[in-house]
């Protein structure tokens, strides 16, 4: 089992250095939660994503990382925070093929495929927050024998 | 993942040289500016040293994001500007299914299952360039 | 003792009942062993099958006793549920439907109600007619009780068989040094995709394998969702090295795919398995040839 402690952080996003830790961070996490190791790659690349998002557009910020729980299930939310000029058309900015920076274009759109929850809020010139949750998935649980 | 912790200095990407081939082993978690920098010294290596190949072994690498992407499928374009051929190798499945959820396929990119496979596939000539993940159905 | 009870303004009909069962408790165990439900359950020893009549007793016992006959979640029922959904399971596995089961379990009734009604014969017929609705809702929510436990337990099944379907179905086969096949057989709904592309993803690096064969022949249907899945495994494995090939569309699917305005331009098929082999073959450099003339057997 694992500690609310070793998952609970909060990670500045000032550097490409600190991808890397935010990177290793959310990957170490995934794994103590349990997460598949196809469910950890996809929230580690969401997770990269997101963070450089915070880092070149947001100017920096910060991500928050909290263990979920939801009935039975457990889940990690990872929160990307910055107080950049923010996204003036999230419509158009989450959909394939936007970019405003370099890239692919495939940042928040891309990312948002890659998790189970996603949520942003954003105005011009107050910063943007991302929200993202993601649950380890098991197959459906026999019931306990009475 | 401790390996990880303990990489190197940025900037140190293995790059060995074997006849007309650039093996280029990508390792551990890459940082941005490391991947550019690797980008911009591949270009010159590839004029210097006059080879017709690069192989970039991915198999060490835990994690292939958009920037990460954007960086192999450049690479392999201005390595076939220069007349040489890339093929990345090694992709890990995790990854692979990653980046196809992510919605980058990268048409256009040469692979090959594992480093000896991409060398095998870049002597044969270039007529069939296209082997590997590119082939289409003959008529 | 007839005497003391009938003087009773004492009893509500339900304890009346109660303590009808705990009077009777050996009597009503004895009859009921004789049932084709006990009797089948408990094949090796009619003492066993007692001793589990008797724990049914007491159980509808206490739940006359805490008044509440009509309740299915009383907390008298919880020592027998277990044996109640063992002994509807055990009917089930020997062919009986749900409504069989729950036919035996209603004919435990006529033998208690017998019981009730000549020990109670001298008392007015309204009290008389009180206590057997009494005794008559008690076992019908018993009846209730096992019913539920047997569904239950039956979904409990189902979850299990689930997880075992998803881990069986998706066997990966080395065809040829290099070539690995899925074929595939039932529905595939989103979460076996993942686990089919997951499979045969990690087959392609075990094995070392250049071609992947993903056969459908087995599949009734692909809508536009597993049609996605379908190319996402391709593209999955093109980014790996490997080629994917899909072979067993069956007309109808080849029909519906293109009602469905679905491109698998991309994707390269093959009518079936065989012919898919052959293309991996021919593609690998390896030549087949028949036996004594030395034609080829397949391209």
């Amino acid at each position: 089992m694992y500690t609310a402690s070793e998952i609970e952080a909060c990670l500045p996003i000032r550097s490409d250095m600190d991808l890397v830790w935010v990177r290793q961070h959310v990957r170490q996490a995934a794994a103590l939660l349990g997460f598949g190791l196809v469910d950890q790659t996809k929230l580690v690349t969401a997770a990269s994503e997101l963070a450089r998002n915070t880092l070149v557009h947001g100017g920096g910020g910060q991500l928050d990382v909290t263990p979920v729980t939801a009935g039975f299930g457990h889940g990690l939310r990872l929160t990307f925070s910055d107080t950049g000029p923010g996204i003036a058309d999230l419509e158009r900015a989450l959909s394939d093929g936007f970019t405003s920076g370099d890239g692919l274009g495939m940042g928040l759109g891309g990312a948002r495929r890659l998790v189970h929850e996603f949520e942003v809020e954003s105005a011009e010139g107050s910063g943007t927050t991302v929200r993202v949750t993601s649950w380890v998935s098991r197959p459906p649980r026999a019931r306990e024998e009475r | 993942m401790n390996e990880a912790y303990s990489r190197p200095e940025a900037g140190q990407v293995p790059v060995l040289r074997l006849g007309d081939i650039l093996l280029v082993t990508l390792q551990g978690d890459l940082h941005d500016s490391t991947a550019q920098q690797l980008q911009q010294d591949l270009s010159e290596t590839i004029v210097s040293a006059g080879v017709t190949g690069v192989v970039i072994d991915i198999s060490g690498v835990e994690i292939v994001d958009s920037f990460l992407g954007r960086v192999l499928a450049e690479i392999a374009a201005q390595a076939s500007l220069l007349a040489a051929r890339t093929v990345v190798a090694g992709m890990r499945p995790a990854v692979a299914i990653t980046l196809v959820e992510l919605g980058l396929t990268l048409p256009g990119l040469r692979t090959a299952l594992d480093a000896q496979a991409a060398m095998a596939l870049l002597e044969q000539p270039v007529v069939r360039s296209h082997a590997g993940g590119m082939r289409r159905e003959r008529a | 003792m007839p005497e003391h009870e009938a003087g009773g303004p004492l009893g509500t009909p339900t304890l009346e009942v109660r303590d009808f069962l705990r009077r009777r408790r050996e009597q009503i165990a004895q009859r009921w062993a004789d049932e084709p439900l006990f009797r089948a359950v408990f094949t090796l020893s009619r003492d066993e099958a007692v001793e589990a009549g008797k724990a049914v007793v007491d159980a509808l016992a206490q739940v006359a006793d805490a008044q509440r006959v009509e309740d299915s979640d009383a907390a008298g029922f919880t020592g027998v549920r277990e044996q109640l959904g063992r002994m509807s399971a055990s009917r089930s596995r020997a062919g009986l439907s749900i409504t069989q089961v729950s036919n035996e379990l209603a004919s435990l009734w006529p033998p208690v109600d017998k019981l009730l009604t000549s020990e109670l014969e001298e008392r007015p017929a309204e009290e008389l007619r009180a206590c057997t609705t009494a005794l008559s809702t008690l076992m019908g929510t018993l009846r209730v009780v096992a019913v539920q436990t047997a569904l239950s337990e039956g979904q409990a099944l189902i979850d299990r068989q689930r997880l075992q379907l998803l881990e069986v179905a998706t066997p990966v086969i080395r065809l040829w040094d290099g070539i690995v096949a899925v074929p595939l057989i039932g529905t595939l709904d989103s979460a076996r995709s993942q686990v089919v592309m997951e499979t045969l993803l990690n087959a392609v690096v075990d094995q070392h394998a250049r071609f992947a064969i993903l056969d459908i022949t087995g599949v009734p249907t692909v809508d536009s969702l597993v049609a996605q899945h379908l190319m996402k495994t391709v593209a999955a494995a093109r980014l790996m090295g490997a080629e994917c090939v899909i072979s067993g569309i069956r007309p109808a699917i080849a029909q519906t795919m293109v009602h469905l305005g679905l491109d698998l331009g991309s994707v390269l098929t093959r009518a079936s398995l065989a012919d898919a082999l052959g293309y991996c073959l021919n593609e690998l450099g390896v030549a087949v040839s028949g036996p004594a003339d030395g034609s080829a057997v397949r391209r």
